[in-house]
C-alpha cells in the first residue's frame, strides 16, 4: 500500500487542504472527510441501537415467544422508528451530500462550519429523542406521533433539532456545488451520482420544512401554548413529511446504485438522458405520495385521494421502472464487453458475485422492485388500501423498500467508504462477502413474513393480536417466518456493525491501493472510461437479458395487483 | 459517477424506448383502474364526513344505544344494539373500547358512523378485513352491507397508547330473514 498523501494547499493562500486520493485520483477535501467519517459514524451507531430493538420486538411479535411485556415494546417499537427511519438513513445520506457535493466534483467543502453545526444538531437531537423515548412514560407514541397523543415536549423538540440540522447539511450541499461551478472545479453537467443526490437534496428541502409544519406546532401543543391541534390536519403535514422522506431515501438509493454498479462492474450509463429524466419525475411527482397514509382517513375526497396517491399518473412510479431497467442494461452491457456474451443471461452468471458491493446492489434492486415496489404500488391504490391500512402488510412493504432496498445498498457503499475515506484496511473481509446475502435473506423472510400476517388481518405497532381472538392459526406460521427473517437480518446487522467497528478502530491509517475489496486488482471505475461508444451500441452487447428481467417483473408486478383487487371484491359492500 | 461526455441529451436506443412505451401504458392503466373501482365496484372508500365533537357525537351515540338496545353481551355487558335496515348505526371509539355492540342483518345496506371520543384510533373490522382511520373531532359515515353472516371483531389497528392491543369490539350479522 502506498503511503499518506501528502496535502497540499488548495488553493494559493486558502486554509483548506486536500490529499489525493490514490485510487481514483480525485482531490478528497479534509474537512469533507471529517465530515464524512463523523456522520458515517452516527449512522452506524443508530443503527446498532435501532437494531437492538428490532431484535427484541421482532421476538415479541413472533407469537410463540413474545418476549417484552406490552409497555417496552411500545417504547422499543418508537426507538426502532427513530433510529432507523430518521437517524441511521439521513445520517448516511448527509456524508452522501458532503462525498457527492466535493469529492465527486473535485472540490472543497465551502461551508464546514455550517455542515458542523448541522452534524452536531442532529447528533444532540438523535440522542435526545432516544432519551426521552426510553425515560419519558409518555413519549412512547410511536414515531409518528399522533396528535391528540401527547408526547413530552423534548419528544417534538428533539426533532426540530435534528430536522434543522439536516437542514443547515443539505444548503451545505448546495453551497457547496455553486462554489464548485463557481470556481471551475468541474465543467458541464453534474455526474450522474450528483445528480441523484441533488434530486435527494431538493426533495430534502421542502420534506423538512413540511416537518417543521407538523412538529412545531405540536411542541408549541405539547407546551399548552397552543390550545387546540386538529389531528387530521396533524396527519397531512406530517406525511407531507414522512412519504417525501422515504423518497429521499429512494433518489439517494438509486444514487448509490449507480455509483456501486460503476464501482464493481464498470457500468457506463445507458443513455444519460434517460437515466436524468427518471430522477425528474421523482423531483416533479413523488411529493404527492404522502396521500398513501391518508386514503381511508375521513374528510378527503376520492378525486384528491386518487390523484395524489397515483403520483398524478404513477409518474413517479414511471421513474423507479425506467431505473430498473437503466442500471441492469448497464450491468449486463458492461459485462458483456468484457467477453461474456453467452446465452440471455451468461454477463449474469459471470458477473463478481463475490463483491460485497455488487452483492449488495443486486439484491437491493431485487427486493426494492420485486417486493418493495409491488406492493407499495398496490396499497398505495385507493380502494386497496381499505384492505391494508394499519396492518403488518404496511410495515411489510416499507421494510422491503427501506431496510431491504436503502439500508442494504448503504451497508454495501460502506465497505468502499472505510479504505477511501477511513483510510484504513476493510477487515474481516469474508464476512463483508456473506454479509449482504444474510441481511438480504433475513429481510426476505421478514417482509414476506409481516406481508402474510398482514394478508391474514394482523394489526402492526400490535403488542399482542391474540387478544381479538380472530387470528386464523396460519398467523402463527407467518409470525414465525417474520421473527426467524428478523434473527438472520440481525445477525447481518451484528456483522455489518462488527466488520466496521473493528476495520475503523483497529490497524494503522493506510492510502487504498485498489477499488475492489475481493474480486481483483482492475479498477472498475477506469474500465468504464475506456467502454466506447462501439462496444455499447454492438449487437452482440445489448441488454436483452435485462429487457427480459424487467417483463418478468411487469409480470409479477400484475399478478399481485389483480389478486389485491380480487380479494377486494370479496369483502363487504362499502361506500 | 464521472461528469458525463458535453452532449449528453442523445436519442434513447430501441430497448429503452419500448420498455418506456409499457411501463407508462402500465402506469396509465394503474390510473384508470381506480376511477373504473369507482364506478363499477361494490367496494369503495367511504368520503361522507362532518365535523362533530366528542360531547355531541357521545351524546349521538346515547341516543341511539337507547333506542335500539335488544339485550346485553354477557362477556362485556355492553348493550347489543340492532337498528332497522337502511338506518343510521353509531360506534364510539375511546381508549380503550368499541361502543355499543351491534347487529346487523346481511344484505341491508346501513349507514355506520365511526368517530373517537379521545385518541385516533383504527377501525379493522375482522375477518373481512375493512380498515378505516378514526380520527376524534370526525364523524366518518360509511354505508356498509354485509355479504356475510355470523359474528365478527373490532380490532384497534391504530397506536392509542399501552392499552392499545386490548382495545376490542364485536359485530353481529344474522342470516337475511
Amino acid at each position: 500500500m502506498a503511503s499518506l498523501a501528502p496535502t497540499t494547499p488548495w488553493t494559493e493562500g486558502a486554509k483548506d487542504d486536500y490529499r489525493g486520493c490514490p485510487v481514483t485520483t480525485l482531490k478528497v477535501d479534509m474537512h469533507t472527510e471529517r465530515l464524512i467519517i463523523a456522520n458515517a459514524v452516527m449512522a452506524v451507531v443508530t443503527l446498532a441501537l435501532g437494531g437492538i430493538a428490532a431484535l427484541l420486538i421482532a421476538l415479541t411479535r413472533w407469537q410463540a415467544i413474545h418476549l417484552l411485556p406490552a409497555v417496552w415494546f411500545y417504547r422499543l417499537l418508537t426507538l426502532h422508528g427513530i433510529d432507523m427511519l430518521i437517524a441511521w438513513i439521513v445520517f448516511f445520506e448527509m456524508a452522501g451530500l458532503h462525498f457527492g457535493s466535493t469529492i465527486l466534483l473535485n472540490a472543497r467543502h465551502a461551508a464546514p462550519k455550517l455542515a458542523w453545526t448541522g452534524f452536531i444538531m442532529m447528533t444532540v437531537g438523535g440522542l435526545m429523542a432516544n432519551a426521552v423515548v426510553l425515560f419519558d412514560p409518555n413519549s412512547n407514541v410511536m414515531f409518528s406521533a399522533y396528535v391528540p397523543m401527547k408526547a413530552h415536549p423534548l419528544f417534538y423538540l428533539s426533532y426540530i433539532l435534528f430536522a434543522v440540522g439536516a437542514l443547515i447539511t443539505v444548503i451545505t450541499f448546495f453551497i457547496n456545488i455553486v462554489t464548485a461551478k463557481r470556481e471551475g472545479r468541474f465543467t458541464g453537467s453534474l455526474p450522474l451520482v450528483v445528480f441523484g443526490l441533488m434530486t435527494a437534496a431538493i426533495l430534502a428541502t421542502y420534506t423538512l420544512l413540511e416537518g417543521a409544519a407538523a412538529i412545531v406546532p405540536a411542541f408549541f401543543w405539547s407546551l399548552g401554548i397552543l390550545a387546540e391541534y386538529d389531528p387530521g390536519i396533524y396527519r397531512n403535514f406530517f406525511w407531507g413529511f414522512g412519504h417525501p422522506a422515504q423518497q429521499v431515501n429512494l433518489a439517494a438509493m438509486v444514487s448509490i446504485w449507480y455509483a456501486l454498479a460503476q464501482m464493481t462492474v464498470g457500468i457506463r450509463p445507458v443513455n444519460e438522458k434517460f437515466s436524468r429524466l427518471a430522477f425528474i419525475l421523482y423531483l416533479f411527482f413523488i411529493n404527492l405520495g404522502s396521500a398513501h397514509h391518508l386514503l381511508v382517513d375521513p374528510g378527503l375526497s376520492f378525486a384528491w385521494k386518487a390523484v395524489n396517491t397515483s403520483y398524478a399518473m404513477y409518474l413517479a412510479v414511471l421513474g423507479s421502472m425506467m431505473h430498473a431497467f437503466s442500471i441492469p442494461a448497464a450491468l449486463e452491457i458492461a459485462l458483456r464487453a468484457k467477453g461474456y456474451r453467452k446465452g440471455l443471461f451468461g454477463w449474469l452468471r459471470n458477473a463478481p458475485w463475490g463483491e460485497p458491493g455488487f452483492s449488495a446492489l443486486v439484491l437491493s434492486m431485487f427486493l426494492f422492485g420485486w417486493i418493495g415496489g409491488v406492493t407499495g404500488v398496490t396499497i398505495g391504490t385507493e380502494q386497496i388500501n381499505m384492505l391494508v391500512h394499519n396492518t403488518l402488510r404496511l410495515p411489510g412493504h416499507f421494510h422491503a423498500t427501506v431496510v431491504s432496498g436503502t439500508t442494504l445498498a448503504f451497508m454495501g457503499f460502506t465497505y468502499y467508504v472505510i479504505p477511501l475515506i477511513f483510510r484504513k484496511e476493510l477487515k474481516l473481509k469474508s464476512w463483508a462477502k456473506w454479509q449482504p446475502y444474510i441481511f438480504g435473506f433475513g429481510m426476505l423472510l421478514t417482509s414476506m413474513g409481516m406481508i402474510v400476517s398482514g394478508l391474514q388481518g394482523v394489526a402492526r405497532r400490535n403488542w399482542d393480536i391474540t387478544f381479538a381472538g380472530v387470528v386464523p392459526g396460519t398467523v402463527e406460521i407467518s409470525l414465525a417466518v417474520f421473527g426467524v427473517g428478523a434473527i438472520l437480518a440481525v445477525i447481518g446487522g451484528i456483522m455489518y456493525v462488527t466488520i466496521v467497528l473493528t476495520s475503523i478502530l483497529t490497524g494503522p491509517r493506510l492510502e487504498a491501493s485498489n477499488l475492489l475489496l475481493l474480486t481483483g486488482t482492475h479498477n472498475p471505475i477506469i474500465d468504464s472510461t475506456k467502454l466506447t461508444d462501439h462496444q455499447m451500441e454492438d449487437k452482440q452487447n445489448q441488454p436483452k437479458g435485462a429487457l427480459v428481467l424487467v417483463f418478468a417483473f411487469l409480470v409479477w408486478f400484475a399478478i399481485y395487483y389483480f389478486t389485491n383487487w380480487w380479494l377486494l371484491g370479496r369483502t363487504w359492500f362499502i361506500r | 459517477m464521472l461528469a458525463p461526455e458535453k452532449n449528453w441529451w442523445k436519442p434513447m436506443g430501441r430497448m429503452e424506448k419500448s420498455w418506456l412505451t409499457v411501463a407508462f401504458v402500465w402506469c396509465v392503466f394503474l390510473t384508470v383502474m381506480m376511477p373504473l373501482w369507482y364506478f363499477y365496484g361494490k367496494q369503495n372508500v367511504p368520503t361522507e364526513t362532518y365535523k362533530t365533537s366528542p360531547a355531541d357525537y357521545g351524546a349521538k351515540v346515547n341516543a341511539f344505544v337507547e333506542q335500539y338496545t335488544i339485550g346485553t353481551d354477557e362477556a362485556t355487558g355492553f348493550p347489543i344494539v340492532a337498528a332497522p335496515p337502511g338506518s343510521d348505526v353509531y360506534i364510539r371509539a375511546s381508549t380503550w373500547q368499541w361502543y355499543p355492540i351491534l347487529q346487523l342483518e346481511k344484505g341491508q345496506e346501513y349507514r355506520l358512523h365511526i368517530s373517537s371520543m379521545d385518541l385516533q384510533h383504527g377501525f379493522s373490522l375482522q375477518p373481512v378485513n375493512i380498515n378505516l382511520q378514526v380520527i376524534p373531532g370526525y364523524d366518518y359515515v360509511a354505508t356498509i352491507t354485509p355479504t356475510s353472516a355470523g359474528e365478527f371483531t373490532i380490532v384497534c389497528n391504530e397506536y392509542c397508547f399501552v392499552g392499545h392491543h386490548t382495545m376490542v369490539g364485536k359485530v353481529f350479522v344474522t342470516e337475511e330473514k
